[in-house]
């Protein structure tokens, strides 16, 4: 199924793009998407544990499983203001 | 009114939600300082946001202020994109009947975005440096 990601600040600068998609086997969950960006970018390792996940839009845990099509957002921590 | 711009903020345009009921407005604005906390100069901030995430964010925060302080007009608008010195990043109005609720709304949206929203900040340095800069913790 294709899923699309989405990063944010360092965790986009890591990734090297605002967004890219996926091709990931059905039953797969956020966590997969992670480790499937993660092989080919160690600096994401470090991140891991202060990054939060957002499947279209709602902020789920790494666990929650995907569908085709879904949108799958990488946020550190904000700071806005 | 709650929105992510990348055009300068014009202050004033918060000023239509207020109502012909309210006796009070409160207003707060971030604007880009020429130093770090560690008094580092700063040439400029660059802010991004997830958009969507934001705003329902900003939507979540303002239900907040009418369950707390009551009927509170809210405006939230934040500026992304590479912003200068001196430039507001964010602004946040509050209007009420009366001024104690319009100060404390106000100052709960503000508290409330910096932790919350997704919204994110980097300093950018004049030796050329740049930090991404994070909410403090609780």
């Amino acid at each position: 199924m294709t899923i699309r990601v989405l990063a944010f600040a360092r965790l986009r600068e890591i990734l090297g793009v605002p967004d890219l998609t996926l091709e990931l086997p059905p039953g797969a969950r956020v966590e997969d998407v992670w480790a499937a960006l993660a092989r080919e970018r160690r600096a994401l390792e470090s991140e891991r544990s202060s990054a939060r996940a957002a499947r279209n839009g709602s902020i789920v845990p790494f666990e929650a499983l995907l569908s085709e099509g879904d949108e799958v957002a990488f946020l550190p921590p904000v700071g806005g203001g | 009114m709650y929105a992510v711009v990348r055009d300068p903020i014009d202050p004033r345009a918060l000023e239509r939600v207020v109502r012909a009921g309210d006796g009070g407005v409160a207003t707060f604005f971030g604007i880009v300082r020429e130093t770090a906390d560690d008094g580092r100069p700063v040439s400029g901030l660059w802010y991004e946001a997830f958009d969507a995430m934001a705003i329902r964010e900003f939507e979540t925060i303002a239900s907040e202020v009418r369950e707390r302080f009551g009927d509170v007009s809210l405006a939230i608008v934040h500026r992304v994109g590479e912003l200068r010195v001196g430039e507001i990043s964010v602004a946040v109005l509050a209007a009420a009947a009366h001024r104690a609720a319009a100060f404390d709304a106000c100052r709960y949206a503000i508290d409330q975005l910096k932790n919350r929203a997704a919204i994110w900040k980097q300093e950018r340095y004049s030796d050329g440096d740049a930090a991404w800069k994070e909410a403090p913790r609780h």
